[in-house]
């Protein structure tokens, strides 16, 4: 058999360093006794863009027994590429949508880490793609499939993901090169050595093992109440194991979460109001349906209950346990000394919001009093929450959850958290799919400030046109709809579409 | 300073004779100018030849030392202009720069340099930026060579071929008294590997030999009657010898078997792309050794008729791979063929695809497709059946996102545009005129913003028609390397003469960052051989702009105030917006290992960084839409009662304090921390530390007891 090229590609987003790895191939090579052929393109694909970096490498001996260079090509050709490494999942992806990745010649090394692009991240709900779906087609696909998750060994071995690629492709046995030789690359090159040498290794022996994926996350028991807790809370909890079986773990948290807001009182209104609608529940079948509508109920109506105002959002960034996940987040030393500031934007509505509602009621409706008093708060706010004074001001703020059931906001969001339940249990008498579909339109709610208002108004215009349609045949489906439609864009240009369409 | 160094390369380029030289393609161009004896290099950036222009730029000790002069032109313009040099004395020089665009900016000089015809041998090297990776519109380079009568090459794409072409292109050039381009591909200009050094020429005849001794001829400029001249001696005696060196030199080669009554014919580019097509339908080996004839064409432009006749004459059927359209070099075959009489069949784009980039799978399945109707003794058997996993392809087209290009982490850019969506909402939507430049990704998502984009340097001038009385003003936007490329006249001083009412943000980081970073009049870094630190403002001034305003480009909520300022004040004339803050790819090039360093010295040093709080963040990505930035991502949510990921900052956020910057301007949310860690803390740092410490943690504490009273 006439000897033929190794062709390599490699997959990998700007700035992870595939143009590193690829010299460290080249120069493996050349160590290894081959000729090798290196090409890219880069240009603007350097800016965070996909890259593909491709090598063809050739036995020297070969060339010198033939006396001549072989011919190598600039760019890989499906059915003619032996390894693909991607450094990420999606690009393992990329590559077979290319078709680099053949049953018959393809090694495909990748990564099962992701780095989401523009359109994943951006989207106003989870716009992420299926991970898993790009894993089968790889075990379809690839003569061979080896796949490790290089951001981990390169965060483990404190290093980047080239090293990691390298390393996986080492382990991998893909060319005909020992590891030794692999890691005189590196040394030699003379950069991060360390670093680069322990997340080779951690790579390589991954990759090694057949690219077993780690051992499966046991999954946690659930935390029955075996802690002693306060007769108030046992109280609560009884009411919960009242409910049907398969609800109580979500109660259970949306009761958590409402109790951590306020007090055992706002705990046993959650309670009271999550009881009208089992009523409901029951009444329209709900054992036949897994109970769906409790369970969205219960956790919808808890996040509604626990809304973000000032009160909280101060509660929140001065808890002890936040102090230590900023800490690990960026990668504090144990005694390092760290500071933190907040970036905080109360306009004068919050601020109205978080006063007794007769007096934020009359700033608001008075144009005088929001022009003089929007002035101070015009501008946005850093509070460096480490500071003995940042701290203590949203220390005395966090401490207004005393007075929040007073609060202008309070009242608001009250009567508006009761006409959305109201319209859950008439709808339940209508269609119980229908009744599901009103009790995720809370989703809509979220975000503060100006995304907070968008979302409220686009809840407001699902909730009016449930009100004109709700008997109207497959309205469910239609809601579910304008749900879709209202998280499409922030304009509101494809809720405005949807319900033109009504 | 540029992007990428190639400081320690560039000693290769001392290689003596006989030496293996690795390196890239364009350190390999770099080299075969110096073997050629140049005198003068220049010629500006701009992918696939940035690299290029960077090599030269760092290899200007080495030049010097052979009494080489480089510049970084301020143009293309500028560059095809230094070959006046070799129009009347033999000085050997060449010229880089990116094509089709490059090209288009050069095409006045280069039509006078190739009408007055040259002395010395004078290269114009052009980086093809065509297909995959390219940025530009898909124009063939051709069209130049044929209308200004400049030869054109294309060789084999590896070094050695590469390397003789540029030699001979000079030797070219003196025989035929006529400028000569060698086209790069995109792959060809970074293709790394190996080919045998020669020794460095020094010019016998150099540029101090020339100033001394200046020659005139009247003949040789383009005006009246020497004009008329010129065009008659294109065609009777440059085109004659040009053909005659090409035949005796055998600069196109005749390839592969000479039995069969089939053959192709390929440019010198694509001859790797077609053997290894060949290869994989089993018709060659990996050597190129196969049965059937090839003619590789070095030189597209100009044909030589004879080489085509002899090839064609004993064939049914010849296949030409030509990329890019129109086909120019089919339409001149054609016509060759039909007056030789020549029964042949010319296959090309009847068969090829008319237009795209011609890969592997395009070229293996035009010559399987050739074959099967004109030699079918050779063809392949019909394709395999079909894959059966293929359908998992088509099925991933949902699931693979695009990873478009966008700006990089800390980029000082992408504030502005995030200022520009803050305005829109400020001053309703209007017209932006978008230039080129790393800026241009304001058109991709998150920003989506930009309407137009007209050229390098062009972004004012693109809005310069919108001058009606209308309630709302355009926006252009310019970057500082297409201002001093053209912009400032173009752009700025043609919007003060015609009295023009619109608004350019021009954006000042400092570099032509987009073509890799090089150093242009207003950088402020220190440069030892170039003259910088010419700020933009004075020189727009300076040229009559009277309403100026400069903002550091990270203020969002002040960027946004004179953007609003800008589009409603009464002020006549341009408005313009310099947005400074320095290109943060240089920045930290520059800056983290100085950090490194002076933290391991002991030093105190802050380092800042951005995180978000999973806490109060809801899901919405409103921070996300309007910065895109690569560090700003999502995960997900831990909150149980939520199902949509939370937004999250990656480590190697760079602290450039845009999210809290857009937070705290588009009142987005609280989520937002800036963290300073403070390395090797003084004593004044840690007692303040211990005594917040105390206090807050006893606080801290006390709220923690509260709640575990109802804690389940």
């Amino acid at each position: 058999m006439t000897e033929r090229s190794i062709n390599i590609a490699i997959l990998a987003i700007g700035g992870q360093g595939g143009g590193v790895m690829a010299e460290w191939v080249v120069e493996l090579a050349e160590r290894g006794g081959y000729l090798a052929q290196y090409t890219s393109v880069p240009g603007v694909a350097q800016r965070t863009g996909a890259t593909i970096y491709y090598i063809e490498i050739f036995p020297e001996a070969a060339a010198k027994a033939r006396g001549g260079d072989p011919v190598l090509a600039l760019m890989p050709m499906p059915g003619d590429v032996d390894i693909v490494i991607a450094s990420e999942l999606m690009e393992a992806g990329r590559a077979m949508q290319r078709g680099l990745v053949t049953p018959d010649r393809t090694t495909l090394i990748a990564s099962t880490h992701r780095v989401f692009a523009i359109s994943e991240k951006s989207a106003m709900s989870d716009g992420r793609s299926d991970g898993s779906e790009i894993i089968a087609a790889a075990e379809a696909r690839a003569r061979r499939f080896v796949h490790i998750d290089m951001d981990a060994a390169a965060r483990d071995g404190g290093s980047v993901i080239s090293a990691a690629m390298f390393g996986a492709l080492a382990g991998s046995g893909a060319l005909p090169f020992p590891r030794n030789l692999f890691e005189a690359v590196i040394r030699d090159a003379g950069r991060a050595v360390a670093g680069n040498l322990a997340t080779f290794a951690l790579a390589h022996d991954a990759a090694a093992g057949n690219g077993v994926a780690a051992a499966p996350v046991p999954i946690p028991a659930l935390d029955k109440a075996e802690r002693q807790v306060s007769a108030a809370v046992a109280e609560l909890l009884a009411r919960i194991e009242r409910l049907p079986f398969i609800v109580q773990q979500m109660a259970t948290e949306g009761l958590r979460r409402v109790v951590d807001y306020q007090d055992i009182g706002y705990g046993s209104l959650y309670l009271d109001r999550l009881e009208a609608v089992v009523a409901a529940d029951q009444a329209a079948g709900g054992d036949r349906q897994r109970h769906e509508l409790i369970i969205e109920t219960a956790r919808h109506l808890a996040l509604w209950m626990s809304f973000e105002d000032t009160f909280r959002v101060a509660d929140l960034k001065t808890r002890g346990a936040r102090f230590a996940r900023f800490r690990s987040e960026v990668q504090a030393a144990p005694e390092q000394i760290v500071d933190v500031t907040e970036f905080m934007h109360p306009r004068i509505e919050e601020v109205c919001d978080s006063l007794p509602a007769p007096i934020g009621r009359a700033i608001l409706g008075s144009p005088l009093l929001i022009r003089a008093a929007g002035r101070l708060f015009q501008r946005g706010r850093r509070i460096r929450t480490t500071s003995l004074s940042g701290f203590l001001l949203l220390y005395i703020l966090a401490a207004g959850r005393r007075m929040r059931r007073t609060t202008l906001r309070f009242r608001r969001e009250s009567a508006e958290i009761e006409a959305w339940l109201a319209r859950i249990t008439s709808a339940a008498a209508i269609d119980y799919r229908l009744a599901v579909e009103m009790a995720v339109c809370q989703k809509l709610i979220k975000g503060y400030g100006d995304t907070h208002a968008r979302g409220s108004a686009s809840f407001a215009r699902l909730m009016d046109a449930y009100d004109r349609g709700r008997t109207t045949p497959g309205f469910a489906a239609k809601l579910r709809q304008l749900c879709e439609a209202a998280l499409a864009d922030d304009s509101g240009a494809a809720l405005d579409a949807a319900l033109d369409g009504l | 300073m540029a992007e990428r160094s190639f400081a320690r390369e560039v000693e290769k380029l001392r290689a003596g004779a006989g030496e293996i030289f690795h390196g890239e393609g364009i350190l390999a161009v770099t080299k075969a100018l110096l073997q050629s004896g140049v005198s003068y290099v220049g010629g500006y950036q701009g992918a696939p030849i940035s690299h290029l222009m960077d090599v030269l730029a760092d290899a200007e000790d080495i030049m010097s030392e052979l009494g080489i002069h480089f510049e970084a032109s301020a143009s293309e313009a500028g560059a095809a202009a230094m070959l006046a040099a070799s129009v009347n004395y033999p000085l050997r020089g060449a010229v880089a720069w990116k094509s089709v665009v490059g090209t288009n900016v050069a095409s006045d000089a280069l039509s006078n340099v190739a009408s007055g015809g040259v002395t010395g041998g004078a290269l114009i090297i052009v980086g093809e930026d065509y297909g995959e990776g390219s940025s530009i519109m898909q124009e063939r380079t051709h069209a130049f060579a044929m209308k200004s009568q400049i030869w054109l090459l294309d060789p084999r794409p590896n070094l050695t071929s590469i390397v003789n072409a540029v030699e001979t292109s000079f030797e070219l050039s003196e025989a035929s008294n006529t400028p000569v381009m060698l086209q790069l591909r995109i792959r060809s200009c970074h293709v790394y590997g190996r080919f045998t050094a020669r020794d460095n020429q020094r010019a016998a005849f150099g540029l101090g030999d020339a100033m001394q001794n200046p020659v005139r001829d009247t003949n040789r400029i383009v005006l009246p009657p020497a004009n008329f001249l010129h065009e008659h001696e294109k065609v009777d005696r440059r085109w004659p010898a040009a053909i005659e060196f090409i035949k005796n030199r055998k600069l196109n080669e005749f390839l592969g078997g000479y039995t069969l009554d089939a053959g192709i014919i390929v440019q010198g580019g694509l001859y790797n792309t077609l053997i290894r097509a060949l290869e994989t339908l089993g018709l060659a080996d990996s050597f190129g050794k196969t049965e059937i004839p090839i003619y590789v064409l070095n030189v597209t432009y100009p044909l030589i008729d004879d080489e085509i006749v002899g090839f064609c004459a004993d064939k049914k059927a010849v296949l030409l791979i030509e990329e890019g359209q129109p086909e120019f070099i089919e339409h001149q075959m054609n016509s060759v063929l039909r007056g030789a009489n020549i029964d042949a069949r010319l296959i090309g784009k009847s068969l090829l695809p008319r237009a795209g980039e011609y890969t592997g799978q395009v070229v293996k399945d035009g010559v399987a497709a050739f074959l099967r109707e004109y030699a079918p003794t050779m063809a392949p058997a019909a394709d395999k059946p079909a894959d059966p996993a293929a359908s998992n392809i088509a099925a991933l087209g949902d699931v693979v996102p695009a990873r478009p290009a966008g700006f990089c982490t800390g980029c000082p850019e992408r504030p502005i545009f995030t200022a520009m969506k803050l305005a829109e909402q400020d001053v309703g939507a209007y017209h932006v005129s978008c230039d080129i430049g790393c800026h241009l990704f304001s058109i991709l998502p998150p920003f989506n913003i930009g309407n137009t984009t007209m050229g390098y340097g062009l972004g004012m001038a693109g809005a310069s028609a919108f001058q009606a009385n209308a309630a709302q003003r355009t926006v252009a936007v310019m970057g500082d390397g297409g201002f001093w490329h053209n912009g400032l006249t173009s752009g700025v001083g043609n919007a003060v003469f015609n009295g023009n009412d619109g608004v350019l943000v021009l954006v000042d980081n400092g570099y032509s960052a987009a073509t890799g970073g090089q150093d242009i009049l207003s950088s402020r870094g220190a440069n030892s051989r170039r003259n910088t630190h010419h700020p933009m403002a004075s020189a727009i001034r300076g040229i009559g702009v009277e309403w100026i305003r400069t903002v550091r480009s990270y203020d969002v909520g002040g960027m946004r105030r004179e953007l609003v300022a800008a589009m409603t004040t009464t002020a006549k004339g341009p408005k313009v917006i310099i947005a400074e803050s320095e290109c943060m790819l240089n920045k930290r090039r520059r800056e983290a290992p100085l950090e490194r360093q002076a933290i391991a010295g002991g030093k105190r040093i802050v380092k800042e960084r951005f995180g978000v709080d999973a806490d109060t963040c809801t899901g919405d990505h409103s921070c996300i839409r309007l910065s895109g930035c690569p560090t700003l991502t999502i995960r997900d949510n831990p909150d149980p009662l939520r199902d949509d990921p939370v937004a999250h900052v990656l480590d190697d956020c760079v602290g450039c304090g845009h999210c809290g910057e857009t937070a705290h301007a588009a009142v987005l949310c609280p989520s937002f921390y800036r963290a300073e860690l403070i390395f090797n803390p003084g004593l004044w740092d840690h007692v303040k530390a211990r005594i917040r410490g105390i206090i807050i943690e006893f606080l801290q504490r006390r709220s923690d007891a509260r709640r575990a009273c109802f804690a389940f």
